[in-house]
């Protein structure tokens, strides 16, 4: 039962993590950069180079990990 | 009986002895790190171009950030290291690093006498004192957690956990201290240098402790069986069975524990002296008082990790917290909030001070208004504008400043309330060494832990106040923008919108440790 709810949310974890990287860079950096000026830049960038690519990249992985029940074991 | 008894005592003492070098050291090393970011408001001013404040602090901000941003790799880097040639040497060079660029901070000229080189200077300074701290904490972890024995290894280890809060209350102590000794202008002429200067003398002692200590037995042991990995990196990363709980360890544990000590420690403090405007020594004794009155508790569930398991002591941590910020921080903002005071009939006084700027036609004109309150709080409103001597140049916009020096019940008040969030730092905190060293054999630890434990802290955590700060401004600024409209303010209390970064990153970790760790693994995995 466990681990069918572990690999269940393992769906869940790579649409978080996609749903970050989109909403960081797509609703958040871009607006951003348009704007300019340095109040708007710092965070856009931190968004779109290190917040972003962890979250997605990380996450997605994890989810990935989740499915395979790579996580089963440990139980 | 009596010969096993007095080994037993002797290496209780030996592992007293390594619990106390590694502790100073990394104390140590988070002092130096801490005082740059307590001093960020001094040194924008000193570093960054002056005519333009805010994008000066946003440049120290961003300074800031880089000095965590860069940790990571000081963890691939110094991790890897630690792996192959020993725990001791690493972390020996990683306090060296961190106290020659500390002390180097403290002797670069400002930016109005040697330009942009300054700046420069303090950012490379600044990145190298983030790969050292990259380096440390994970190998002074695991030295502890590979000398003590199973069944204790939450409670010697949470003793390196308490170093970053003390780090950090010793960072408040001596600026204050520093602060204390001298004139506020001299302090901003040089006296804000001073802690800096001091940290080679405190580096120079524990290099001489750590020096003469041994390797960590669990990896000399491993050297010996020659089970040393080549390329550590590859190995933690690279192979699925490895780098599965490299990601657990960061999306189940550090990601939401990092938030929380963030919040606690450092967004408190943003949020005592930006939005509840509480002056700068207030503030900061607020802090102390706060770290002072909770660091034991890093011990006590340290302790009760080895009783109970870590799984459960740092979820409950992260779940109180995340359930708890918002009132928290509204009953913050309230005790500050002098509208909800009564006034002192009569206490009004009005000072007014002109003077002329050096090297220029413009005076400067500041109105001091001091309100004082019933319950001991008092307000002070400084207005400054510049006029022109010049016909036809139009003034600047005045600047206002508010700074709140809340009445004794409040500052109490305010105390415990700062107080319950550095619980909750002890409770996700305290055994996150442990837990982590857990996770992983010896062969990889180091590099292994460390990773996880910097971005989970370093980046998640780190970015908080920036992160969080930006939130908060967009909230206002939106209300601004309706209210010059006509429209109905969409953020009712837009002080509190920063917190949802860490309510979300908390939350989803809460979920994903619920699921996914072992509340029942306490042994080393070799």
């Amino acid at each position: 039962m466990m681990n069918a709810l572990r690999q269940i949310f393992g769906i869940v974890w790579i649409l978080l993590g996609l749903a970050a990287g989109y909403f960081l860079v797509f609703e958040q950096s871009l607006k951003l950069f348009e704007k300019g000026g340095m109040d708007n830049i710092v965070p856009a960038i931190i968004y779109t180079f290190i917040l972003a690519p962890l979250l997605t990249g990380g996450m997605c992985v994890f989810g990935v990990y989740a499915l395979q029940n790579e996580y089963k074991s440990i139980d | 009986m009596n010969s096993k008894l007095s080994s037993e005592q002797v290496d209780k003492k030996k592992l007293r002895k390594v619990i106390a070098a590694s502790s100073v050291g990394t104390l140590i090393e988070w002092y130096d790190f801490y005082i740059f970011g307590s001093l960020s408001v001094v040194i924008a001013t000193k570093f960054f171009p002056s005519d333009n404040p805010t994008a000066a602090f946003l440049s120290t901000l961003a300074t800031f950030a880089a000095g965590f941003v860069v940790r990571p790799f000081g963890a691939l880097f110094f991790g890897r290291l630690g792996d192959l040639i020993g725990r001791k040497y690493t972390f020996m060079v990683t306090l060296l690093i961190m106290g020659f660029s500390t002390f180097a901070i403290g002797l670069i000229p400002g930016y109005e006498t040697i330009g942009f080189l300054a700046p420069l200077l303090v950012l490379i300074l600044r990145l190298l004192q983030g790969l050292a701290l990259g380096g440390e904490y994970g190998g002074a972890a695991t030295y502890v957690a590979e000398h003590s024995e199973p069944g204790k290894r939450g409670y010697r280890t949470a003793w390196i956990q308490t170093t970053a809060s003390l780090g950090l209350f010793i960072s408040l102590l001596v600026i204050l201290a520093t602060k204390k000794s001298m004139s506020a202008e001299a302090f901003a002429n040089f006296g804000w240098r001073i802690p800096f200067l001091i940290s080679i003398v405190m580096v120079g002692i524990s290099y001489f402790i750590r020096k003469n200590m041994d390797e960590s037995p669990m990896f000399e042991k491993a050297k010996e069986e020659g089970k040393i990995v080549a390329n550590p990196l590859k190995e933690s990363f690279g192979k699925k069975l490895n780098f599965k709980f490299v990601l657990l360890a960061l999306f189940g544990a550090t990601m939401g524990q990092g938030v929380v000590w963030y919040t606690g420690q450092f967004y408190a403090l943003s949020f005592l002296q930006k939005v509840a405007n509480i002056e700068f020594e207030q503030s900061n004794y607020i802090i102390a008082a706060s770290l002072a009155g909770g660091t034991g508790f890093f011990i006590f569930f340290g302790w009760l990790s080895d009783k109970i398991g870590r799984k459960s002591v740092m979820l409950t941590g992260m779940l109180l917290a995340i359930c708890t910020y918002r009132p928290i921080y509204q009953a913050m903002y309230e005790a500050a909030d002098v509208s909800l005071k009564t006034e002192v009939a009569g206490s009004k006084v009005i000072n007014t001070d002109y003077a002329m700027i050096p090297n220029s036609v413009d005076l400067k004109k500041t109105v001091k208004t001091e309100l004082s309150y019933t319950d001991g709080s008092k307000l002070t409103l400084e207005q400054s504008s510049l006029t022109t001597m010049f016909p036809g140049r139009n003034p600047k916009k005045p600047e206002i400043k508010r700074i709140v020096h809340v009445g004794s019940s409040s500052f109490w008040f305010l105390i415990l309330l700062v107080f319950i969030q550095v619980l909750y730092v002890t409770m996700v905190y305290g055994p996150i060494a442990a837990f982590l060293v857990e996770m992983f054999p010896t062969a990889i630890r180091y590099t292994s832990m460390s990773l996880p434990y910097h971005i989970g802290n370093g980046i998640f955590g780190g970015l908080l106040p920036a992160v969080a700060t930006y939130l908060a401004a967009k909230a206002s600024t939106a209300n601004e923008v309706a209210v010059a409209a006509g429209q109905a303010i969409p953020y009712d209390k837009p002080y509190l919108e920063g917190l949802w970064y860490p309510i979300i990153i908390g939350g989803v970790c809460f979920v994903i440790g619920l699921l996914y760790v072992n509340g029942k693994d306490k042994e080393i995995n070799d």
